[in-house]
């Protein structure tokens, strides 16, 4: 496979044609912004956190879904950028109900360190404060729709890695939610596996563990690269199907 | 079926017209219907056999004849007589008088030279209105099929192409991509198989030009297709129609079974190597999938959202198969371009929009309808030549063009010429034709909301500047409109706007905010009069409890 050469923030670097910029700039220690992006789920280029500069384009476009190519010439964090990813932040702030002193991903939660990191003090849209549903039947996990952000994880995590495809996002525009089984209640899923996967992979604490209180529950994304990377070398197959 | 068999089929349908003494042709496209068109049409049916003429006069409906705002609209030939308003008592009254008597009643006649008429082109639109949408032969007869049968016994894949290339038509959908480029693209790009699709979605609120082609001549887009797939080397079509249209979905599903059953759609069409086939894919109406790549996820079977491009569907469309997608009226400016030359449509329109485009003129104007018009005409000749200009007692204040995606284009730019770099340069856009004339009476600020409002409910959420931005961009016109906002308001309007523009995920997104900021741009007194005082800053505690900062 040919390598090809270009320049992101000033720095010259490499690539494979088959990589996305995101991935091209974590190599490179260059960090970009990302919310619906997950390392081993399918891109959906939807939160617009990661979009960059491409000279000679007229469009920003999403670094996590964008490929390479020779000569391109990228930037990641100009004052613009870092204008509208403040604004992102800020939109999805008034959007949803996230009360952080009651949630139990406080301090652990993916969209608090966002607001951080984009250095987000104050919203200047009005509160929409919509009237959204808690669904705690499962046996195991609770969906509080209250604090999601429609990044679509938990949805590509049950289809793509856990094949059962229990999440859907129903709805349109300001009124979209993630729904179980064609809008049933998750207690009465019959595809859910009760894995938790979804709990993991959510960057926030609207899927979260019964049982964990405020403050507590802390997500872990890591193990889904181990299962995919595996997967897709085949590290589970025995020797004997290796060999024919 | 071969060429020869289908030019009989035309002359034998030329000579059953010929052999009518009259033919009434009474406009059954929804407008006209709406106003009675069916009754009318009954009526003249019914008047014919009292007198006798049933034989000798046939009565057909056809699509959209343009004029809908004085329908019913009912056309009596070999004259070529049009008449408005035809309730069915003045169509009892045309059989007495004009057929039996050949008297026409001049009172209720439209003159070949109103200027509604004069100043047109048609070429998408040349049927629309002259033959039965219903029977297949009524398309023949005038050259129908005629130029799918030249391609495929005269021309390569390749000169397809390069004549569509050469005729500059560009795509009639909104964005104005040449055609030709795209056909380039598709045929050069591999893959298992290759997919045709047409995008007959038309979602904006005021458009209606597809719903008339397709309604009016639903061949012509069939034509057009299997052309499109000759070129490109597919062999399978789908035409998304959004279930809003029960007339145009029954007319086409009546054209396919008809084109199938001459052999002009199916295996080796006129006994080459070429088959093709084409399916309905009937859409729930979501304005979001009009744009491609929700089109065709949905025609998977899957929730209309749309994907980042590229890839674009030319690489990576139906299955991950390059897929040729176009609009309604750009299938339906092939079959002219094949006949008559790439040439012959080059020297139409001027040197970068070539050929004509199709409008549907509403809101404050004499003469409401369908009209086709050469690219580059100025606005003011479509509004007060051919519009008639607003009705008595008003003035003239802005033209909508694009729908909720476009502009307001005040009168002092009324002389643009209209293509598609022309409207960009007054932040508006050709869009896919809707055309609505506002007067003084309209505020600017409500406008832009309305529109807004319409954005908000067609934002398939699954961007956040979109999902989130449109919201507050309504929730702010509303506070200028009802005078409770202050100059911080105005400004974060803007910023919002130029925010939502650059950064959604898809077209609908991109150019939600073009309402405000065009009307911002032309009409901004109309924002700052109604601002209030503004107020003093003062952080209030809430505000931090609710954010994602505070712990
Ligand atoms: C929100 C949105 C809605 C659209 N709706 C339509 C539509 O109703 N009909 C259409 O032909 N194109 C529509 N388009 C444009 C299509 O995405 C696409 O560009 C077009 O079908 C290509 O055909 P063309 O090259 O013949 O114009 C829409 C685009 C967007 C972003
Ligand atoms: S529930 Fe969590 S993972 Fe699923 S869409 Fe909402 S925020 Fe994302
Ligand atoms: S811009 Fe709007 S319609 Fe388009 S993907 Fe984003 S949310 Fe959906
Ligand atoms: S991480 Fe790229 S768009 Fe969300």
């Amino acid at each position: 496979m040919s390598v090809l050469t270009l320049t992101i923030d000033e720095h010259p670097v490499s690539a494979k044609p088959d990589e996305t910029l995101l991935d091209i700039a974590h190599q490179n220690d260059i960090d970009i912004p990302t919310l619906c992006h997950l390392d081993g789920l399918i891109d959906v280029g939807a939160c617009r956190l990661c979009l960059v500069e491409i000279e000679g384009s007229p469009k920003l476009m999403p670094a996590c879904t964008t490929r390479p190519q020779e000569g391109m010439v990228v930037r990641t964090n100009t004052d613009r950028l870092k204008k509208y990813r403040k604004m992102i932040i800020e939109l999805l702030a008034s959007e949803g109900n996230h009360q952080c002193a009651v949630c139990v991903v406080n301090n652990h939660c993916e969209l608090q360190n966002l607001a951080y990191a984009v250095g987000l003090v104050y919203v200047r849209f009005p509160y929409l404060y919509p009237k959204k549903t808690l669904d705690a039947t499962q046996e195991s996990y609770i969906i509080d729709r209250d604090r999601c952000v429609l990044c679509t994880r938990c949805v590509r995590v049950c289809s793509e890695v856990e094949g059962a495809h229990v999440w859907d996002v129903a709805g349109r525009g300001i009124s979209c939610e993630i729904v179980a089984d064609m809008n049933q209640m998750w207690g009465d899923s019959d595809a859910c596996t009760s894995c938790g996967k979804c709990v993991m992979v959510c960057p926030t604490g609207a899927l979260i563990k019964k049982g964990a209180n405020v403050a507590e529950m802390e997500k872990e994304t890591d193990f889904l690269k181990y299962i995919v990377t595996a997967r897709q070398k085949q590290e589970w197959v025995g020797e004997y199907l290796k060999e024919h | 079926m071969t060429v020869e068999e289908l030019r009989a089929v035309a002359q034998r349908e030329q000579l059953r017209k010929q052999n009518c003494k009259s033919r009434i042709l009474t406009c059954q496209a929804a407008g006209c219907i709406s106003c009675g068109s069916k009754e009318t049409k009954d009526a003249i049916a019914r008047g014919l056999k009292e007198q006798g003429l049933d034989k000798s006069t046939e009565v057909i409906g056809t699509g959209c004849m343009g004029l809908c705002g004085d329908g019913p609209l009912v056309i009596v030939e070999p004259e070529g007589t049009l008449y408005k308003q035809v309730d069915p008592l003045l169509g009892s009254r045309i059989v007495q008088e004009h057929l039996l008597n050949g008297n026409a009643i001049t009172s209720h006649v439209i003159p070949p030279d109103d200027p509604f008429f004069a100043s047109q082109q048609k070429i998408v639109l040349e049927h629309c209105g002259r033959i039965s949408a219903e029977r297949i032969e009524e398309y023949i007869a005038v050259g129908g099929y005629e130029a799918l049968a030249r391609v495929l016994t005269e021309y390569q894949p390749q000169q397809v192409v390069s004549e569509i290339t050469k005729s500059g038509l560009r795509g009639r959908g909104g964005a104005g991509y040449p055609t030709g480029l795209k056909w380039g693209i598709v045929q050069k790009a591999v893959g298992d198989q290759k997919f045709v699709v047409c995008n007959a979605d038309e979602g904006d609120p005021g458009a209606f030009m597809d719903r008339s082609v397709l309604e009016g001549d639903p061949h012509k887009i069939l034509e057009g297709m299997a052309i499109a797939a000759y070129a490109v080397g597919s062999s399978q079509g789908y035409i998304y129609v959004r279930a809003e249209y029960p007339l145009a979905i029954e007319r086409l599903r009546m054209a396919i079974k008809q084109a199938e059953r001459f052999g002009l759609l199916g295996n080796r069409i006129f006994e080459s190597k070429f088959n093709f086939r084409v399916d309905l894919r009937i859409g729930a109406g979501a304005f979001v999938c009009g744009e491609e790549t929700a089109l065709l996820k949905s025609i998977q079977g899957q929730r209309g959202t749309p994907r980042p491009r590229p890839p674009f569907p030319s690489e990576s469309g139906l299955w991950g198969m390059p897929t040729l997608i176009n609009n309604v009226e750009t299938f339906a400016n092939v079959p002219p371009i094949i006949l008559r030359g790439s040439s012959w449509f080059a020297s139409i329109g001027t040197p970068k929009s070539t050929g004509t485009k199709v409008f549907a003129l509403a809101g404050k104007i004499k003469n409401t309808g369908l009209i086709e018009v050469p690219m580059g005409i100025p606005l003011r000749d479509i509004i007060f030549r051919i519009g008639g200009g607003t009705p008595e007692g008003t003035t003239f204040k802005a033209a909508q063009t694009g729908g909720p995606s476009g502009g307001c284009i005040p009168e002092e730019h009324l002389d643009l010429p209209v293509d598609y770099e022309s409207l960009a340069t007054v932040n508006s856009i050709m869009g896919s034709g809707g055309l609505i004339v506002m007067d003084s009476e309209s505020r600017m600020v409500d406008v832009a909301k309305f529109f807004m409002e319409f954005s908000v409910d067609e934002s398939c959420g699954k961007c956040i500047p979109c999902r989130v931005g449109t919201t507050h961009i309504h929730g702010l016109l509303e506070k200028i409109s009802c005078g409770k906002a202050t100059q911080e308001d105005l400004a974060l309007l803007e910023e919002l706007c130029v925010m939502v523009k650059e950064t959604s995920l898809c077209g609908l997104g991109q150019s939600a905010p073009n309402p405000v900021l065009s009307t911002l741009r032309f009409f901004r007194e109309e924002y700052t009069s109604v601002l209030k005082e503004t107020e003093r800053f003062i952080p209030s505690t809430s505000n931090e409890a609710a954010t994602p900062h505070a712990s």
